[in-house]
């Protein structure tokens, strides 16, 4: 088996980025040198309705693209909780966005981390930059990618149009961390 | 060298065609292989190309035709419904001997199905679809790299041979991303399109003649007999696939496609726990690889097809395997991929381990 | 005494016999078209699209580039070389059945895109190849082999004009409608089909030339009678003259 190995899973609204937040994850890990496969759900609606992509990254060759367990899932909104609660890996990561989900007797055997990731992208501007909020949590509870790394990544793809929004992305990563780090330190 | 790029399964046999000096793309929209004529429309102006919106599948793949005449590298992307509205001029392409590429990104049947990935078009792709004798050479790639890769060569197979080629992916592959390298293949030797195509009259004193209508019978067998001939050419050059860990194997895998990704996934779990499992991956499906199948290890007991569908590979495995050993299905349909676990438990079954 | 040579084959016409009925006019439209092209100077550059019906043996009687398409669809294909092929000249040739029926999709698409090609639109009312079924333009009250009774409107609703279906759109150029069934008409048919070349050539946009032709075969008539009827029945309702021209 490869040495380094990990899964992603994220869920949530069409809309809120989790597309997007995979996409980054792609992105970075493939600039660290590793391999990487990326998948999305598709459905005929082109908004609204639920997304979630499945991300693998590895220092081999990736065989199987399909996510069924995953190290990291990370939920957005309330029905991907019940749909992908049982995806995570024992000793896995569950991230969850906790201004839109509520999370009642959570796993046990898996770290939970809630993170209030619409608070704070308001906070900083725009609710669109919760899943970078949520992208920084992931990557500061987690190794599936490195955080300068994944902070490059984000400045090549999402800034470009708009510097106001590189400047509003880059805020929503490091809180995400700091959000973490917090946690864990109490 | 190039770099590795991550793009997306779509994009990057799109730019795959482009690179392998595909100028001319006629389409209709279908998902999920939306991205490929969306590329084309953006990357084909840039470098002097054309792509064209049809009003139908069945307009463009007969703008497939009138282009390929012209022996410019052409191409046509579709999903299922759309290939099968398509397969009347497929036939057409293929009896005037035309080159050409097409991709079919299968997603669920039968009719309006679903938009998810399958692979339940492998007896229309392979069989060649439409109506009379003959065949498509079809390449099902595996990674996206290897979409890559055989794309390319697809281009060239298809002047080789004077045949329309197919790219045979699943709504997995055209969604997924991964990163790929665009490598420039070896060159190979071609005929000159100016010996037989359309718009050279003047240079070779003859004109073009682009048909498939043959009206008296001794024509047409006598047409039939150098297609076939062609076709046993193919069967003779183009068969490719992969042989994984199956050389101390006591159950074999049949898998293509994504499919065969999972199986692979599934094979190095049980690799671990010390069951001897292998696979013979069909790169091409037609012609397809029968003598790997007709050649099993002496150690082999039990083969095991694994489809996204409700079993059409395995009629081509029990041709090679013949009664020599059994052969077991598993397939899901509907847009679901055999999972890991359900390959897994199904190799425990069978084997007894 | 010196002779001099007043009548001769085009060029662009290969020397065979062809295989059409007795009193038949696609001989007539196939020698206008390649008396076009010899005049133009053309026939190296010019591809052809035969259709799927009687005059699906067009190949064999025009000496240029030719294609054989499938049933209704040779504006696709036309369209699809003219793209790749900008500097060549390209035309169809199609029977009612072939364009107005299983075909209208395509050349209604063909012609609102403007594709730079000319078709010459064979409208006799009838399936030739077939046997004598019921086409989109068969006639009200016409008989034919699946309209035993004559065509009824209630049941197959109305014969189409295509030609003024066609120039509601914006992009054709020239369409105009002809007819090849007496010498007396000829003139001017062969008059329309240069001018459809030449708006094509001149990149001025889609051409379009509706024939009304025979089928003595078909409509069960002697030759004269069916040019007659075509006189008497067809042109009143689809009467000859220009409907479009190039600015």
């Amino acid at each position: 088996m490869a040495e380094f190995f990990r899964s992603l899973l994220a869920a949530g609204f069409g809309g809120q980025g989790v597309l997007t937040l995979g996409q980054l994850v792609a992105y970075t890990a493939m600039y660290e040198g590793r391999h990487v496969t990326w998948i999305p759900s598709y459905g005929p609606e082109m908004r609204g309705g639920t997304a979630n992509c499945s991300v693998m990254v590895s220092d081999e060759e990736i065989a199987s693209p399909v996510v069924s367990r995953a190290d990291y899932v990370v939920i957005m909104n309330q029905p991907s909780l019940a749909k992908f609660e049982p995806t995570v890996k024992p000793g896995g990561i569950l991230l969850y966005n906790e201004d839109l989900v509520s999370y009642r007797n959570p796993r046990t055997d898996i770290t939970v981390v809630a993170v209030p990731a619409n608070a704070l992208a308001m906070e900083l501007g725009s609710e669109k930059v919760a899943n970078v909020v949520v992208l920084g949590a992931l990557v500061e509870a987690g190794d599936i990618v490195g955080a300068d790394a994944c902070l490059a990544t984000i400045k090549d793809k999402l800034g470009k149009k708009k510097a106001q929004m590189m400047e509003m992305n880059i805020t929503a990563f490091e809180k995400g961390r700091e959000i973490v780090r917090k946690g864990i330190s109490r | 060298m190039s770099e590795r790029v991550l793009m997306k399964g779509n994009e990057a046999l799109a730019e795959a065609a482009v690179r392998a000096g595909c100028r001319y793309f006629f389409g209709y929209p279908i998902t999920p292989q939306n991205e490929i004529p969306e590329y084309m429309s953006r990357r084909l102006p840039e470098v002097g190309g054309v792509y064209l919106q049809a009003e139908s599948e069945v307009a463009a793949i007969n703008m497939i035709f009138g282009g390929a005449g012209t022996g410019e590298r052409v191409m046509t992307s579709s999903s299922s419904p759309g290939i099968s509205l398509m397969s009347e001029g497929i036939s057409y392409i293929a009896g005037a001997e035309l080159p050409c590429v097409l991709m079919n990104i299968v997603r669920g049947g039968p009719g309006l199905g679903s938009i998810l990935p399958a692979q339940s078009d492998y007896f229309q792709a392979t069989r060649g679809g439409g109506h009379g004798d003959y065949r498509l050479l079809v390449l099902a790639p595996s990674t996206l790299q290897e979409g890559v890769d055989l794309t390319m060569l697809a281009f060239d197979l298809a002047e080789k041979y004077k045949n329309p080629v197919m790219i045979l992916g699943d709504g997995f592959m055209g969604q997924m991303m991964e990163a790929v390298e665009f490598r420039t293949p070896e060159p190979m030797d071609l005929p000159d399109k100016r010996d037989w195509a359309v718009g050279y009259m003047e240079r070779r004193g003859t004109r073009a003649l682009v048909k498939s209508l043959y009206l008296d019978p001794e024509e047409l067998e006598r047409h039939n007999m150098k297609l076939q001939a062609k076709y046993r050419e193919m069967e003779k050059n183009e068969v490719r696939y992969e042989s994984y860990r199956t050389d101390d194997a006591e159950i074999v895998l049949a898998a293509y496609g994504t499919t065969a990704r999972i199986a692979r996934s599934a094979i190095n779990e049980l690799r671990r726990e010390g069951l001897r499992v292998g696979m013979i991956r069909p790169i091409s499906v037609y012609p397809f690889p029968y003598a790997p199948f007709e050649n099993l290890p002496g150690s082999v007991k039990n083969v095991l097809v694994v489809e996204m569908s409700c079993g059409q590979m395995i009629d081509d495995v029990r041709i090679g395997v013949g009664r020599t050993v059994p052969v077991h299905f598993c397939g899901r349909v509907g847009g679901i991929a055999p999972s890991v676990d359900e390959i897994e438990a199904r190799i425990r079954e069978i084997t007894g381990k | 005494m010196k002779e001099t040579k007043i009548f001769e084959r085009p060029k662009s016409m290969s020397d065979v016999p062809t295989h059409y009925c007795p009193g038949c006019t696609h001989g007539i439209a196939h020698r206008l078209v390649a008396e076009v092209i010899d005049e133009l100077g053309i026939q190296k550059k010019t591809f052809g699209v035969a259709p799927v019906g009687c005059s699906v043996f067009l190949y064999n009687y025009i000496d240029t580039d030719m294609y054989e398409a499938a049933h209704g669809r040779a504006p696709a294909v036309a369209s699809a070389v003219k793209r790749i092929r900008p500097d060549m000249v390209g035309f169809t040739y199609q029977g009612d059945g072939d364009l107005a029926s299983i075909g209208m999709a395509e050349i209604v698409h063909a012609a609102n895109r403007g594709e730079l090609i000319t078709v010459i639109f064979i409208n006799n009312a009838i399936y030739g190849m077939t046997g004598g079924q019921m086409a989109p333009t068969t006639l009200l009250q016409q008989k034919a082999t699946t309209c035993p009774l004559g065509r009824d409107p209630g049941v197959n609703g109305y014969p189409m004009r295509v030609a003024e279906l066609l120039a509601t759109l914006a992009a054709p150029a020239y369409i105009t409608r002809v007819s090849v069934a007496k010498p007396k008409y000829v003139g001017k048919a062969a008059a329309a089909v240069k001018r459809a070349f030449q708006t094509q050539i001149d990149r001025k946009g889609f051409s379009f030339v509706e024939m009304l032709s025979t089928c003595p075969t078909n409509w069960g008539m002697r030759p004269a009678d069916a040019a007659n009827w075509v006189e008497e029945k067809m042109i009143p309702y689809y009467p000859l003259g220009d409907i479009k021209v190039p600015e």
